[in-house]
């Protein structure tokens, strides 16, 4: 809903806290996620997922969520997908070159921005969005994500040890 | 003045060392001359000597000229034909690639294509929305963004490979530009992005219309804090325009352009507004040139074309430099033959 969207936004720097912790719980978890499996959560996460972040960020489950990169305003919401910030035609109102009648997103975005502590991130570039993980859960595939980068690096030391 | 490497068609300069392209924009700037680029009208036919004739007009004046995508969302002959026709004859084309249009598997082929016809110059855009075109149904497709396409080209050229990962065997030599909007909010969010673009692998920067000049030297004051300056060439974009009505119209319906009231107003008291429209422009011009880290000019003179000679000879950025154009070297040696 577009007025809980621009709540969120109000609130980037609550909600990108909140998350953080949800975040850690979440890789903590991930013994349980484990034995339960991946794959059989899958599909009930990612509808709890879509529920939640679909009422708050209008969110569109492209599977690899970056608002806490957007100042919690979801940037699929951009009519042309921008990833990276805001194109030429933003109106010098302030609203969006294809939808007038909304703000955005990218302007919103940087409002957010400037609310979270982690406030860079918004000028990391961002990858190509893979249209492959359309609909599956970003937060199990953080938790992976997460969970393979300690693997590597704890592997990584353990090779060097060695030597 | 012959250039002993000039071009013959089909054959490419050597790259210099420092060089990613072979292409003469890359060289002109990198030697420290002031660049002008030009925007080139698409036509709308299939007659490559409407190409031909458009870009005759900017004779002796542009360094490189741009061939659009699909500008405005409006449908005209496409980039990469421009380009093929433009470099069959040794012409120095700005590939323009808009993300609108366009998905991933598509771009990077075109992107090898018209690096194989020797298209040295790719311009990444994210491209206007299709409502603001004359197909309005289309559908638009925004698989990348600039950014992501210019992070795509990039690794095609120092990688050599797509972005799935598999290899090129011989990457396309090309020179990346990305425009940049220094005029529409959120304004200080502007510099930044221009940051990203830089790190995503963009050399050199074309704005859109430049009419307010203390907002532009703001973003360029900020871009300088930042130390983005020595990153990238800055071409900031300037246009005649041909009455009040006209830029008024322009601000109100083509995307992402800001002109001040004060221009508008300027424009409806003048006697003859085209010719004021052109003077404002050449003013423009050596007050944006005199502007730190301004390599060049990029001038879109649209359905003004034939005037882009005159205001550049008048702005007298060239100091008497000739841009390469085919048979200049010839008709230079005629002319002082006569003499
Ligand atoms: S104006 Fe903002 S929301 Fe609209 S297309 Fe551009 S970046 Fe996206």
């Amino acid at each position: 809903m577009y007025s809980v969207r621009r709540w969120a936004v109000r609130h980037a720097g609550g909600l990108d806290k909140f998350y953080q912790g949800f975040e850690t719980l979440l890789v903590k978890l991930h013994p349980l996620w484990e034995k339960i499996g991946y794959q059989r959560l899958e599909r009930p996460v990612a509808k709890i997922e879509q529920l939640c972040k679909g009422l708050l960020f209008d969110c569109k489950m492209c599977g690899q969520c970056a608002l806490s990169e957007t100042g919690m305003s979801c940037s699929m919401n951009c009519p042309k997908n921008l990833r990276n910030g805001p194109c030429g035609g933003v109106r010098q109102n302030g609203n969006c070159e294809v939808k007038e009648e909304m703000r955005c997103v990218w302007v919103e975005a940087w409002d957010g921005n400037r609310k979270m502590q982690t406030g860079e991130r918004i000028l990391a570039v961002q990858l190509p969005v893979d249209f492959s993980k359309k609909g599956s859960s970003s937060w199990l595939s953080r938790v992976r994500d997460v969970q393979q980068q300690a693997v590597t690096e704890s592997t990584a030391e353990h090779s060097s040890g060695k030597q | 003045m012959v250039i002993h490497d000039e071009p013959t068609p089909g054959e490419m300069l050597p790259i210099l060392t420092g060089h990613s392209s072979a292409g003469r924009l890359e060289r002109v700037l990198r030697a420290g001359h002031f660049a002008v680029t030009a925007e080139l009208a698409p036509p709308d036919s299939a007659n490559p000597h409407d190409v031909y004739t458009r870009a005759e007009l900017f004779d002796g004046h542009v360094d490189a000229m741009n061939a659009t995508d699909g500008s405005g969302a409006n449908c005209h002959m496409s980039s990469v034909g421009i380009c093929a026709l433009l470099t069959r004859i040794g012409y120095a084309p700005i590939m323009q690639v808009s993300c609108r249009d366009k998905n991933r598997i598509a771009i990077q082929g075109d992107v090898l294509g018209a690096a194989a016809m020797g298209v040295s110059n790719i311009l990444c855009l994210t491209g206007d929305g299709v409502q603001a075109g004359d197909h309005p149904q289309a559908k638009p497709v925004f698989d990348l963004d600039c950014m992501s396409l210019l992070e795509t080209v990039r690794g095609m050229r120092d990688k050599a490979q797509f972005l799935s990962g598999r290899k090129i065997s011989d990457p396309p030599k090309v020179f990346l530009g990305a425009a940049s909007n220094p005029f529409a909010p959120p304004l200080d969010f502007r510099p930044h992005r221009l940051a990203k673009k830089i790190a995503a692998g963009a050399q050199f920067i074309q704005t859109n219309y430049c009419f307010d000049v203390p907002r532009f030297k703001e973003f360029m004051a900020r871009s300088r804090d930042l130390g983005l300056l020595e990153k990238v060439f800055i071409l900031p974009g300037v246009g005649p325009m041909a009455s009040a009505r006209t830029a008024n119209w322009i601000r109100n319906n083509v995307p992402g352009i800001y002109i001040p009231d004060s221009i508008i107003e300027r424009l409806a008291g003048a006697k003859d507004q085209k010719k004021e429209g052109q003077q404002l422009c050449v003013e423009l011009i050596q007050e944006l040139s005199e502007i730190e880290g301004v390599s060049g000019i990029h001038v879109m003179a649209y359905r003004q074309e034939e005037s882009v000679a005159e205001i550049i000879k008048s702005s007298g950025v060239l100091q008497g430099r000739v841009p390469w154009y085919p048979g200049r070297d010839q008709k230079l040696l005629q002319e002082r033959a006569r003499l």
